[in-house]
């Protein structure tokens, strides 16, 4: 960001289908890896819909200090994906809070700053179960009996695991985080926009140190239901999950939705540079927009609102088409999205477009909702890191009107700007673009 | 580059608010100022075997007074609803077209933002609880899966379920505004709207809006709202007199009182005000966040996040406590924030903390949760204007141990040329905003 305290990304971390740790997540994308199942969290044999992209088995414990162990039972998964993705990336930065080692702290605890993107936490309808059945009347459910008997069997805490600003209370709790906190709520573009407002505060001179990124536990069968009732899901590949979620592709039929979080740590320039700090990359600009649409299920057809969002973003970072070497565009798989994504990328790069790879990365990681910016900003880093840009997966004859260039095979490049783009139902948009840092 | 370098100083042109005690400005100050009780009854649900029967509902809202297109907004959730009547005055006040493919206010669409801290939508309860009641087996205390599906399926409407979205109240501005700058929505519970608008004003000293629609929409007045909020037990229960359940500082408190609304202000550029000639209704000049890194359950014993916030707004406001005249608090009518956040008041003001006016339109409106610190803030902006400052009702019995004025019953005269809101989230996310007469 010129002209303002410069931030830079010192610590990456991620929690996906693919695996429980950014190593085996990126190693997954890199081998072309579905993380996409058949969902087994419950019996999805009567939604439209039976796939999603699930975390393996996990003990949460594992990742918070023995003295926060009592707090794990606040957690909801959406929580716990947070935790686990910062656990993560703090350990990978190098900084040690109260949360890595209380003997060793080597932060000013009020000048770091949290903003962790969530999406609505619906609850486990079974942890409900026994106080509905509190309240039946004639075999239906009743107010009146719920409001005196069931609301009894409701744990007490109940609220606290499903309210989104949980995600950062707890993260933030844990590693002694005083400083500003912020919750975005923005659908699936929040990981981008907490990504940018987290460095928005560093550069602002709010904080030296802030923690980055978003989670999500889609896999819960109300949010499935509602992604299924909205249609945006994919029907037809039941029986082919590795093949279901596809980007841009032709026979694209819609999304499949699942868990992630993915979290980085972000620093004022001085800051890492005075502390020796790996510097992986810097965040040269962001830009946001809306490209609301009435009906608004789908963003309007042009997909103006990323066009204008990836414009400002190259305009923060000073630079032109020319010096993208990779973008990660949102690519849900939603042909009519897909599509209209296409477009706002492509009148923003212009001629360019031919040129740039551009890779996809929910056909492997699924739909991970609010979590996707953070996912894809922390596998822009990696393949900035690495010099690879993996293979598109389930792309395999581009959809009519993409003009995309999807990479069709593991390509060994120099990435010096990265993309990562996003949008919503809701109609909010999100570019954020990284730059390899340089001495 | 210099430490919190101020490119823009930031204006408010317009504001407009749906709450418990009125659907425009005027309305709801009169009733603040004659201290009325937005409290009664709930009537969205059956709450009447609740152990709190009664809530702060806003009552008979009429979306198209405000909209031409009431239909695009039909099924929106109630936060949604409510801030398009918020923003509409708002826009009205600060000269922006709304509902329009051609605006003639000259305004660049791509330099005019949205920053809202707004909740969930309520879920369709008959679907959700009807879902769980068909497919649970309380034996076997197992889900049948297939035929939860079932009912959800049917019962569950795609557009309902969309509109539960927390960014959907963002969706709706959008929509009404037409806004392409940087649109954001937060959910950092009961100090969102503190948050949204804060954020806002530095996004507008930074350079990337001129104008930012910013504030907040929130209802969580529903089933499983009030379930959760009561199990915690942080409603007051007073069922046998509503009208004084919010009784913030007194020795008598048991809890907060549910409320709902919208609340926006328009932020602008002063240069982009004074380009466009609008009136200036007030400057903001100060914004602070911080966390308690404490417990998610409860607030730091000694205020540490609170009072960190309120230096930080403070210092970024370039002024000295002794400059602030008026504190509107958080002021929620629970035991723990009231004396907490009067530790918090007295260790920033120190020797003017018994000097400064201090209230709780809470008293009145009830906690509109999400919406309630941008819905209070515009209550500071008329104090500033009308010299008078809201009072806190139902204060007839002081806790003995809360010592500061809170202007107990009675609104005041008394200039006020800075003041400060200051919202304080569940799990320790807190902000505050500072406000300031205009001087050109």
């Amino acid at each position: 960001m010129a002209g303002q305290n410069r931030v830079v990304i010192t610590g990456i971390g991620a929690v996906s289908s693919l695996g429980l740790t950014l190593a085996k997540t990126w190693e997954g994308l890199c081998s072309g890896r579905s993380g996409i199942r058949r969902i087994k969290a419950f019996d999805p044999s009567k939604f439209s819909c039976q796939l999603a992209g699930e975390v393996e088995e996990y003990r949460i414990q594992n990742y918070v200090p023995k003295t926060f162990r009592k707090m794990t039972k606040l957690m909801s998964k959406d929580i716990e994906l947070a935790v686990i993705a910062a656990d993560e990336a703090v350990r990978d930065s190098g900084l040690i809070t109260k949360g890595i080692d209380e003997q060793k702290i080597n932060v000013k605890p009020e000048r770091m700053a949290i903003n962790i993107g969530a999406g609505l936490i619906s609850c486990d309808p079974c942890e409900l179960a026994p106080a509905v059945a509190k309240s039946m009347a004639e075999g239906k459910f009743d107010i009146k009996k719920w409001g005196k008997d069931g609301l009894d069997l409701v744990t007490p805490l109940w609220l606290l695991k499903y309210l989104p600003n949980m995600l950062a209370c707890h993260v933030g709790i844990i590693h002694d985080i005083q400083g500003p906190s912020n919750t975005i709520t923005c659908a699936e573009v929040s990981g981008h926009i907490a990504i940018a407002e987290a460095a928005e505060v560093i550069a602002r001179g709010d904080s030296d140190i802030a923690i980055g990124g978003a989670a999500e536990a889609k896999v819960n069968p109300v949010l499935i239901m509602r992604q299924c009732l909205i249609k945006r899901t994919t029907s037809n590949h039941n029986n082919d999950p590795e093949g279901a979620c596809r980007p841009f592709d032709a026979d694209a039929s819609g999304s499949v939705f699942g868990d992630g979080g993915g979290i980085v740590v972000l620093e004022n320039l001085d800051n890492a540079a005075g502390r020796g700090a790996r510097i992986y990359a810097e965040l040269a600009g962001t830009g946001q927009s809306a490209c609301i649409n009435s009906p608004y299920e789908h963003i309007e057809p042009d997909g103006k609102g990323i066009t204008i969002a990836i414009e400002k973003a190259l305009a923060q970072a000073g630079i032109t088409p020319k010096d993208i070497d990779l973008i990660i565009p949102h690519g849900t798989g939603i042909p009519q999205d897909d599509l209209a994504e296409s477009k706002g990328i492509e009148a923003a790069m212009g001629n360019e477009i031919k040129r740039i790879p551009v890779w996809p990365t929910k056909s492997m990681l699924s739909n991970t909702g609010a979590a996707s910016g953070g996912l894809d900003v922390v596998a822009a880093i990696c393949a900035m890191r690495d010099g690879i840009i993996p293979a598109a997966k389930n792309c395999q004859r581009i959809a009519p009107g993409c003009n995309l260039n999807v990479v069709k095979e593991n390509t060994k490049t120099d990435i010096r700007y990265a993309l990562c783009c996003g949008y919503t139902y809701g109609g909010q948009t999100a570019a954020v673009i990284l730059k390899k840092y340089e001495n | 580059m210099e430490y919190n370098q101020k490119k823009e100083r930031v204006v408010i042109t317009g504001m407009g608010i749906v709450c418990p005690l009125g659907h425009d400005i005027e309305t709801v100050w009169k009733a603040i100022l004659a201290g009325k009780s937005g409290v009664d009854k709930t009537t969205i649900f059956d709450a009447s075997t609740f152990p709190t029967t009664f809530s702060s509902e806003v009552k008979d809202y009429d979306i198209s007074k405000f909209t031409k297109n009431p239909q695009l907004h039909k099924d929106g959730n109630r936060g949604s609803r409510f801030v398009v009547g918020a923003a509409a005055q708002a826009c009205k006040q600060a000269r922006i077209d709304i509902e329009t493919e051609k605006p003639a206010d000259r305004i660049d669409r791509s330099r005019m933002g949205i920053y809202l801290g707004a909740g969930e939508g309520a879920a369709n309860h008959e679907a959700f609880f009807g879902a769980i009641a068909a497919g649970w087996d309380d034996q076997t205390q197992q889900m049948d899966w297939a035929k939860w599906t079932e009912v959800a399926e049917e019962k569950m409407g795609a557009m309902h379920e969309l509109e539960q979205e927390a960014n959907m109240p963002a969706a709706h501005l959008s929509m009404l505004t037409g806004a392409r700058g940087p649109v954001r929505s937060c959910l950092t519970a009961c100090a969102a709207s503190t948050q949204a608008t804060g954020e806002a004003m530095t996004l507008i000293r930074r350079g990337y809006a001129d104008i930012m629609i910013a504030g907040g929409a929130h209802s969580m007045i529903h089933p499983l709202g009030q379930t959760g909020f009561n199990r915690l037990t942080a409603l007051s229960k007073r069922n046998d007199s509503p009208q004084t359940a919010s009784r913030p500082f007194t020795a008598s408190r048991d809890g907060f009182v549910l409320g709902e609304g919208a609340a926006v202000v328009i932020l602008e550029s002063l240069s982009s005000a004074k380009k466009r000639g609008v009136p200036i209704l007030a400057e903001i000049i100060g914004y602070g966040s911080s966390s308690d890194a404490f417990r998610v359950t409860d607030m730091h014993e000694e205020g540490r996040g609170a009072i960190q916030a309120m230096e930080a707004a403070i210092k970024d406001a370039g002024i000295s406590y002794k400059d602030v005249n008026y504190i509107n608090t958080h002021g929620t009518s629970t035991a723990e924030n009231d004396s907490i956040e009067t530790k918090a008041i007295k260790a920033v003001f120190k020797e003017m903390a018994k000097q400064i006016p201090v209230s709780s339109v809470k008293s009145m409106m009830g906690h509109l949760i999400g919406a309630a610190g941008a819905a209070e803030l515009i209550t500071c902006v008329l104090a500033i204007r009308d010299g008078i400052v809201p009072p806190t009702i139902n204060l007839n019995d002081p806790d003995p141990q809360l010592d500061l004025d809170y202007v107990p019953n009675v609104s005041r005269k008394t200039r006020v040329d800075i003041a400060m809101k200051e919202s304080f989230g569940f799990g320790g996310q807190n902000n505050v905003v500072i406000v300031k007469r205009y001087e050109a």
